[in-house]
């Protein structure tokens, strides 16, 4: 592909206007496979989900299937699904444990670590000709694992995954470590996959900071679902933010989340009161990681996104959300859902209660999240609609560079969030280098 | 189980009950719904994986009382999902989606303790459930379903209800109706 998209004229941030084009049109959705999905690092799974020598769990990168893999020697990888051969998917199974991934169609046979093995009748057909070594699985050349998450991207030229974070890890670490404060060590309790005819872009904009659309959970907010509704509790989550100074942060590489810097004076606000051992499992933890964190723990999540479709939630309910691209107007939602790896039986039994009413197609919340993205989408098709540009205004140019947090700091609901996001996204489909991608040299991020 | 009399009798009463229940949910009748769930009810909607060969009964589906599934949930959790759509600001049901249930294979599976003195009885069925929504939105959930019945007087209440839907990836936006 070498046509260039008119960005410019559809990405508009000097006055906050941005093309419906972008959520539809098929041009734009062929650039973000070929100039965004090759490029930025994408979520792949976590490590909870292949503990031993041969497991597998077959994930997704933009729309080509891939495998995730730990191979005999306990090395993981991420290799294309998709035999060398004539392209049938050598992995037809969700999860699982294997010592070979054998191609149905001929039969061509791939280790754990995929080298080609097998290949029928070799020395009667290919004995002098096909080399092995040079026909093992696609695999992505850049793989990385951060506190159990494994990321990859397609680029070789990809800075690595910590650089590409840069401040937003921050964040995404309050996703990924014990509510006790210690680092990592939590694991996916089950993953929701779905199909919905929404561009994957409305998806990913909810998780950067869209706390804007909380009228939209008004039914959940009016009847009370969260983990202490039974005690007459409304709303659809514990209010443990009360005392906290709301964030919303943008990052130079285009992530972006609403966080709560709690003052350093604070205390535990009482959650999931109708169960006292998880209300004491969570006082123990706040207590434990305001210890070990000390001014640290004063940043909590609330949602976020990694460019470009990698979303969470931070703690109630606590998971990964990836969305990816079936079309311009399709989208495949994978949720994953995280506790802590060591917490009590009763404590996960309770929150994989609360993350099922709240989360996913099922989910209380987030079904009238999809109702919105559906026919936002379906009413920005339109020729006169795509005339008009959605309106990116709000709080244009209230945000703070590095105060108090790095990156572009807000204090009031803001669009500066996805403002950033479309920046990035912008330069991706230009085919920018990295360091304008995220937003500084690479050598310098390299010296850091 | 001996194809007596009473046990004709019997299957005839379990079919008419839970056509009576789906008529109720397609009438939008959501709280006399509620009404036919016994307190204790058990709620569950497993999902479904694509595993190897040999390993179905095992793997197939995820497991009631541990990790995720669509729905593994309790009587308090389905009265919160009827109270959300009586708010009439949940914007998934609202406006309300047209909703046919279509029941169907009804079997006595077990009855206890006896077919003549049926108090609690396990029925199989398969369900058809379509699902129309605004304008254009369609969507078929076909099935099977596992239903614990438990007899209140003259008529039954639901005690467990495993529904077992053929899909994997879940091909609609939304579980926002019941099963």
């Amino acid at each position: 592909m070498t046509t260039t998209l008119p960005t410019d004229q559809m990405i508009d941030l000097k006055r906050g206007m941005i093309s419906r084009e972008i959520f539809v049109s098929p041009d734009f959705y062929r650039g973000e496979l070929e100039r965004l999905f090759t490029r930025a690092w994408l979520f792949i799974g976590h490590e909870s989900q292949i503990p031993n020598p041969g497991d597998f769990f077959v994930s997704r990168m933009g729309e080509e299937s891939v495998i995730l893999c730990r191979d005999a020697q306990g090395t993981v990888h991420v290799f294309l699904n998709s035999c060398r051969h004539r392209g049938m998917k050598v992995c037809r199974y969700e999860q699982g444990n294997t010592s070979l991934f054998v191609c149905p169609y001929h039969s061509w046979s791939y280790t754990t670590d995929g080298k080609l093995q097998g290949v029928p009748l070799y020395r009667a057909l290919y004995e002098g000709t096909l080399n092995r070594e040079d026909w093992s699985l696609i695999e992505v050349p850049r793989l990385a694992i951060y506190k159990s998450t494994v990321w990859a991207s397609w680029d070789p030229a990809a800075p690595d995954l910590l650089d590409y974070l840069g401040s937003a890890v921050d964040h995404l670490d309050q996703v990924l470590d014990c509510r006790d404060g210690r680092p990592g060590g939590s694991e996916v309790i089950g993953v929701h996959k779905w199909v919905f005819p929404s561009n994957w872009k409305f998806a990913a904009e909810n998780f950067l900071g869209d706390t804007y659309h909380n009228p939209s959970h008004r039914s959940v907010d009016m009847i009370g679902i969260g983990p202490s509704a039974q005690r007459g509790q409304k709303g659809r989550r514990d209010n443990e933010y009360n005392k906290g100074q709301h964030v919303w942060v943008g990052h130079p590489a285009g992530h972006g989340m609403h966080s709560v810097l709690m003052p350093a004076t604070m205390e535990y606000e009482s959650s999931y009161a109708q169960y006292p051992v998880v209300d004491e499992y969570f006082r123990h933890c706040f207590d434990e990681r305001k210890r070990r964190l000390g001014e640290k723990a004063c940043l909590l999540p609330f949602t976020g996104n990694i460019f470009p479709n990698a979303s969470y939630h931070g703690r109630q309910p606590r998971g990964i959300c990836v969305w990816h691209p079936h079309s311009p107007t399709e989208t495949e939602g994978w949720r994953f859902f995280l506790v802590d790896a060591d917490a009590p039986a009763e404590v996960k039994d309770v929150l994989r209660r609360f993350y099922m009413r709240y989360s996913g197609p099922a989910g209380m919340t987030e079904q009238d999240d999809m109702e919105n993205w559906l026919y936002a989408t379906a009413a920005s098709r339109g020729t006169i609609a795509r005339r008009h540009p959605f309106n990116y205004q709000m709080s244009m140019g209230a945000y703070k560079t590095n105060d108090p947090l790095p990156g572009d700091v807000s204090l009031q609901i803001t669009e500066q969030t996805p403002r950033n996001y479309y920046r990035v996204y912008a330069s991706y489909l230009n085919g920018a280098p990295w360091d304008e991608l995220i937003g500084r040299p690479l050598v310098q991020a390299a010296a850091e | 189980m001996m194809r007596s009399l009473a046990w004709y009798q019997l299957r005839e009463e379990i079919e008419d009950f839970l056509y009576l229940e789906a008529d109720l949910l397609d009438q939008r009748r959501f709280k006399d719904w509620l009404d036919l769930l016994a307190e204790d009810l058990i709620y569950f909607m497993p999902m479904r994986r694509n595993v190897k060969f040999g390993q179905h009964a095992e793997r197939e589906n995820t497991k009631q009382g541990e990790g995720i599934s669509w729905f593994d949930e309790d009587k308090w959790t389905l009265g919160k999902r009827v109270e959300q759509i009586l708010t009439g600001v949940h914007y998934a049901e609202e406006p309300l989606s047209r909703v046919t249930h279509m029941v169907s294979n009804v079997r006595l599976l077990d009855v206890r303790p006896s077919v003549e003195d049926a108090q609690e009885v396990t029925a199989g069925c398969r369900f058809l459930v379509y699902q129309n929504r605004i304008e254009y939105e369609n969507f078929t959930f076909v099935g099977r379903r596992t239903d614990e019945l438990r007899r209140v007087g003259t008529s039954w209440q639901i005690a467990r209800r495993e529904i077992i839907l053929e899909q994997n990836v879940l091909l609609a936006k939304n579980l926002s109706i019941f099963f």
